[in-house]
């Protein structure tokens, strides 16, 4: 096992870097990277062609490659040519906004729909199967986006209309209110509802297929025959081993999240990460958007590990050399 | 050249006794047997899997909605009461009424949103419709050359789908729009396409891997077929089910990531109207709800549709499932 994680851990280093040099050449190209600095008011001429020296910015890409990676190591990652702040530190808070966002939704669809993938699988073609197999369609093809402006659009409008403040529609805190506040609820509670909603869907469609795949097997049958109730058989054996897939599924999904839900941030303009990268991208912020996309690609590459060593742990028919 | 004893091309070879079915009278059916009515009307795995695809009913349904809205944006010239970029300055904000034919609305300078969304349709038919075409296409290529020849080929596409797999993918696809994006809804498809074959060429690549051992293929080759013959001639049409079914749905996820990029304003990017770009003009006035609900609801129609239409596909063409007597 300890081979197969260093293996992997190993095989993944040349990725990142193919990735990021990838990235870096295309985020070069797409624009003037100077231009960034030149908008700056406060540079004379002289600070100007400093600063581009300072930054490399006057060397080819391939050297201005290795100037990042170099800057990964010993700077934290360098600083934002916008605002020339150190970019780790805003990648550590926005990360912990995001962070706090998608375990509790990530938590609250886990639950719902294992809940939900059981029961339909139980009462297969029931009233209730059928009601949340829609539901959980509508959910598949819902762009995220509408999803957050529908929420958005009905919770301004119950402000506006009778002037109650149930939840907020946008930012993350009013002044002098913390992170563990009722006020951060106020005003995360649409942002995790809506990425709620999108993972369920998943969530309770692969629980009651995979509850499917389980009830049908010869040891579900045994269990029958040998007179054991129908709700032993379904929580000792079905629905145990139906959990299995649903680990890796939930795992995957985590590390794809862990990059910011991009558009679910953007629209309650959320300060995470996905809502950080953004903002970086559209400015061409080449040190900013590199350094958000080492940060995911790494999270989703442990990610991807976990998942897999949590496959092999849960299910022992599965071996790793 | 003929090759006895192989299926033909344009089948799926499957089970015993209903794989070979041509068009020409099948071997036992005499005359004496069609005098004695005992024929038996011979029926192609298309035409088993034509029937299971007509009796599945939702497929049906998301099949009868796709045509209208499909048609909706192909006909767009002739549907639409005002083109798309025609300004009302009477009606600036108006909600939805039949007053004016101003179905959805109109936006905030007057813009009539029913024929916005109709043009809209088809931006992303044209999306959805070329980057399943291109990236399948690409699939199958490389697909098939990596799980026919192995080796270092096959290496380097395996190593490549990871590369694609283990990547940030929205990140990576906004950062491909920064620099090719220039909004045109053909440039975005074409980013599109080149992330999205990866996985038909996995498909394709581990059908071929099984298939290349297979009895039929050497047969094939002592009979002096050449590695293109039995590439696409011989192995290609047993990818068929599958590629189809992941090129149907590939529609659907082009079609949501496009109005994805497009709302962030990385995608296509207005004059041209597109789903995504609609959505983004309600998120600016989100006093008119319908400048938000329509093109939205749109998207989630086109999608739900396609889903289905790939469902009943997948149902109707994996030859292991057979639930329609025939």
């Amino acid at each position: 096992m300890l081979t197969y994680i260093t293996r992997r851990i190993l095989y993944s280093i040349p990725v990142l870097i193919l990735s990021t040099f990838l990235s870096f050449v295309f985020i070069s190209y797409a624009g003037n990277p100077t231009a960034l600095l030149r908008q700056n008011p406060h540079f004379s001429a002289v600070t100007l062609r400093l600063m581009i020296h300072q930054q490399h910015l006057d060397k080819p890409v391939v050297v201005r490659y290795w100037y990042w990676v170099e800057s990964v190591f010993t700077q934290k990652l360098g600083v934002s040519l916008q605002t020339f702040q150190p970019i780790w530190p805003d990648l550590v808070r926005t990360g912990g906004h995001t962070l706090q966002v998608i375990v509790i939704s990530e938590v609250l669809a886990l639950i719902l729909g294992v809940a939900v993938g059981i029961f339909s699988a139980i009462r297969q073609y029931s009233f209730f199967d059928y009601t949340f197999t829609t539901i959980s369609f509508l959910g598949f093809a819902m762009p995220t986006f509408w999803l957050a402006l529908l929420l958005q659009i009905l919770f301004v409008d119950i402000y506006l209309k009778w002037n109650v403040r149930i939840f907020y529609t946008s930012g993350l805190n009013n002044p002098g209110k913390g992170a563990w506040s009722i006020d951060r609820l106020q005003h995360i509670a649409l942002p995790v509802m809506t990425l709620c909603i999108i993972s369920f869907a998943l969530y309770s469609r692969y629980m009651r297929a995979s509850m499917l795949d389980v009830i049908n097997t010869d040891y579900v049958r045994t269990a029958r025959a040998k007179g054991m109730s129908e709700w032993h058989v379904i929580m000792r054996h079905v629905f145990r081993n139906a959990l299995i897939p649903i680990a890796t599924i939930a795992a995957l999904n985590f590390g794809a999240l862990l990059g910011g839900a991009i558009v679910t941030e953007t629209v309650f303009s959320l300060d995470g990460i996905g809502y950080y990268f953004i903002q970086k991208l559209q400015n061409l912020d080449l040190y900013a958007v590199m350094g958000y996309l080492l940060i995911t690609a790494i999270a989703i590459i442990v990610f991807n590990l976990i998942a897999d060593i949590l496959y092999g742990y849960l299910d022992p028919r599965i071996r790793y050399d | 050249m003929t090759e006895p004893s192989v299926p033909i091309g344009g089948q799926i070879p499957v089970e015993q006794g209903a794989s070979a079915a041509p068009s020409v009278a099948p071997p036992g059916l005499t005359d004496a047997t069609v005098e004695a009515g005992l024929e038996i009307k011979v029926r192609s795995q298309w035409d088993y899997a034509r029937r299971r695809f007509l009796r599945h009913r939702l497929a049906m349904a998301g099949l009868i909605g796709l045509i209208i809205l499909f048609g909706a944006g192909i006909f767009a010239n002739y549907i639409a009461p005002y083109s798309f970029e025609q300004i009302d300055l009477n009606n600036i904000l108006s909600p939805p009424t039949f007053a004016h034919n101003h179905f959805f609305g109109t936006d905030e300078i007057g813009r009539d949103y029913f024929s916005r969304v109709i043009y809209g349709i088809r931006t992303s038919e044209e999306v959805g419709v070329f980057v399943a075409v291109l990236s399948t296409f690409i699939g199958l290529v490389l697909g098939a050359i990596a799980g026919f020849y192995g080796g270092w080929i096959d290496n380097l596409l395996m190593r490549f789908t990871d590369l694609v797999l283990t990547l940030p993918f929205l990140a990576i696809l906004l950062t491909a729009a920064a620099l090719l994006g220039e909004g045109s809804q053909w440039r975005v498809s074409f980013i599109l396409a080149v992330l999205f074959w990866t996985g038909t060429a996995r498909v394709v690549r581990g059908i071929f891997l099984s298939l290349r051992e297979k009895e039929y293929v050497e047969a094939a080759k002592a009979a002096g077929a050449g590695d293109m013959r039995i590439m696409f001639r011989h192995i290609l049409p047993n990818t068929l089910g599958p590629v189809v079914v992941s090129g149907t749905l590939a529609v659907a996820t082009a079609i949501l990531i496009e109005a994805a990029l497009s709302f962030l304003g990385f995608g296509i990017k207005p004059p041209t109207p597109s789903l995504g770009v609609l959505v983004a003009g309600g998120e600016t006035n989100p006093q008119q709800w319908w400048l938000t609900v329509f093109p939205g609801l749109t998207i989630v129609l086109i999608v739900l549709c396609v889903n289905f239409v790939g469902d009943g596909l997948r149902d109707a063409l994996d030859p292991t499932q057979r639930r329609v007597r025939a």
